[in-house]
């Protein structure tokens, strides 16, 4: 990788050597990337644009007859409109998982920067093992057949709450911790009290990461497979992710239409990026070197 | 949510924000005790926390110990231990845990930084590629391994047909038992590739530039400048990408699940498959034992692990 010129960005910037390497290797790393991760995506655009027969083939090719809108109308329509019901479900859950969590985790950070006791280490303890532990799944549902929240929206809601928790307190308390507390005394001066300090002074200073918060959150719960699958079984609470999995399990001679799903899914996601991929790539890469 | 973006988004008048005002009651209460920063911030997180992670964590110790059905339990000691290491199908999905996590973040980590390298450096459509290389991590995961099980296919999968049009052989990636994980290992690794990537690129960029200069003035060439500069210099990064693909390699679930659910067989079972499998036919004892195994297997690798990398970080 290092054989042509200096590739950590400090050569010279003139010559023909940096010429061959900016076009020669750079080109040969666009023709490798639209094979390796364009033509996947191309391939479940194609395939959700096909007959059942072409899609049942396996084939990377044109459709023969491009029913994109048709294959659309039927994924849709297919037992009962499921997935319109799953899209809710999903919209519901990301959403009140993600403001909670926001919320919940923002007033713990606080907190947890500002004022050092004796629990401090034991808090940053359990912060940092709710996001490297696995869950324990069947004791997670017990807890919650006792308060009769087990295969309920809510219950799954705050079992999201639960696992998003840390990622969210630590993204918070390290932009917390770049707010001067003089802020805070003025307030408190002026006679802010807790709660008026953190919601109207605190959070409204959070804005930048509190916006990369809620995005990589919501990418999060709204991909997530696993949880749903254990905590809202059934297709009355089905998320999109369960939707997909119910076709793979029993429409497999359908082929365009799974592959329509998952399209379908995949665009929520790419919307975000288009539009926030600054953001996100900055809660992705924060939330890394922090975990 | 609109609660909250309503108050984040600066306005003192919004109605959204009145709502949140506090009872005088607790600001008067705050004043007496611990400042402006009251310890029941932390409650509304705690109960959650505790009641959802936290207790079912240490009730996993117990539970793992008994014979379970929800309803009521039976101690019996160690037998699901015993169980998961004997019989075959579930010592395999142990070992395998450890193959999987273990072959995806050392090809994250090579990957990752040959790439975080290459788009650092001056070359035609960096932006491009970035975007095109980070997508798939925001990708569903049962969406790619969807997608990836039918490119797949032996017999018509678009892999094995281009495979076949260079005179190559394409092996059967997800019938194949010898082959099935390291399929699944290679998908998951396409997938989370863009994240490691990201992660090297901010490390190399934040490498001073004078290091370069000194060792361009010291006659250092592209490979000793990449060894004794950029490599250890980013450290971080390596640290950062080793430990985050191995808690999540060793967690992983969703993507074994839609490729393979675990088969053909049991060769591609992993500790969370084999939970996720026991739970479904009903032996909760064995399905928390599995927990409990994985939860060991988590702590006994990271934690030495994160304090090595630390130390080594340090030293360099």
């Amino acid at each position: 990788m290092s054989s042509t010129t200096n590739p950590a960005g400090g050569g010279p910037v003139g010559g023909p050597r940096a010429a061959l390497y900016r076009y020669g290797v750079g080109g040969l790393a666009i023709a490798l990337s639209v094979v390796v991760f364009l033509v996947p995506f191309a391939f479940i655009v194609l395939v959700a644009a096909m007959d059942a027969q072409q899609a049942g083939e396996f084939r990377f090719a044109w459709p023969r007859d491009v029913q994109l809108w048709d294959n659309l109308v039927e994924v849709v329509r297919t037992r009962d409109y499921l997935l319109i019901i799953a899209f809710i479900n999903s919209l519901v859950l990301t959403v009140a998982s993600v403001a909670l969590t926001v919320v919940l985790g923002a007033m713990v950070a606080f907190v947890l920067q500002r004022r050092r006791t004796r629990f401090t280490g034991f808090v940053n303890f359990l912060v940092l093992a709710g996001l490297i532990m696995p869950p324990a799944i069947v004791p997670t549902i017990w807890v919650l057949q006792r308060v009769g929240l087990f295969a309920t929206m809510p219950g799954l809601i705050l079992v999201e709450v639960a696992f998003g928790l840390s990622f969210t307190i630590l993204l918070f308390r390290a932009f917390i911790s770049t707010i001067p507390r003089e802020l805070d005394e003025a307030a408190v001066l002026d006679g802010a009290g807790p709660l008026r300090l953190f919601f109207r002074v605190v959070l409204p200073l959070l804005r930048p990461v509190l916006v990369t918060v809620v995005l990589v959150q919501s990418v999060n719960v709204f991909n997530d497979f696993q949880t749903p699958l254990y905590f809202l079984p059934g297709d009355a609470g089905a998320t999109v992710q369960l939707t997909l999995f119910n076709f793979q399990s029993q429409n497999l001679s359908s082929y365009n239409l799974l592959f329509m799903d998952v399209l379908l899914i995949t665009i929520p996601p790419l919307v975000l990026y288009l539009f926030f991929n600054r953001q996100i790539v900055a809660g992705m890469t924060a939330g890394a070197v922090k975990g | 949510m609109s609660q909250t973006i309503g108050s984040t988004t600066g306005s003192t008048t919004g109605s959204a924000v009145r709502r949140a005002r506090p009872p005088r009651r607790a600001g008067d209460r705050a004043g007496t005790r611990p400042g402006p920063y009251p310890g029941w911030f932390y409650l509304p997180a705690a109960i959650v926390y505790g009641a959802l992670f936290l207790i079912p964590t240490l009730l996993s110790f117990y539970f793992a110990l008994t014979r379970w059905t929800i309803f009521d339990s039976e101690f019996i000691g160690l037998e699901n231990f015993a169980q998961f290491f004997s019989e075959p199908a579930l010592t395999r999905g142990f070992v395998n845990t450890f193959v999987y996590a273990v072959i995806t973040s050392g090809a994250k980590v090579v990957l990752g930084l040959g790439l975080g390298l290459l788009l650092t450096s001056r070359i035609l459509g960096r932006g491009y590629l970035r975007a095109v290389i980070f997508f798939p991590v925001l990708v569903s995961s049962v969406g790619v391994g969807i997608t990836f099980q039918v490119l797949m296919n032996p017999t018509k999968g678009a892999i094995n047909a281009a495979l076949g049009v260079l005179g190559i052989d394409g092996p059967g990636w997800l019938v194949d038992p010898a082959l099935a994980l390291f399929s699944v290992a290679l998908v998951d690794v396409w997938k989370g590739v863009g994240l490691a990537t990201l992660i090297y690129m901010a490390g190399i960029v934040s490498i001073p530039k004078e290091y370069h200069e000194a060792a361009r003035v010291d006659g250092a060439g592209s490979w000793r400048l990449f060894r004794d500069v950029v490599f250890p210099l980013s450290w971080p990064a390596t640290s950062t990408v080793i430990t985050l693909s191995l808690i999540g390699g060793l967690r992983s679930f969703d993507l074994i699940w839609a490729m393979t659910r675990g088969g053909p067989g049991f060769t591609s079972d992993v500790i969370a498959s084999v939970i996720y499998k026991q739970y479904q036919a009903g032996f909760y004892g064995l399905s928390t034992a599995g927990n409990v195994i994985l939860f060991l297997a988590v702590t006994a690798i990271v934690l030495p692990l994160t304090r090595f990398l630390a130390r080594k970080e340090v030293e360099l």
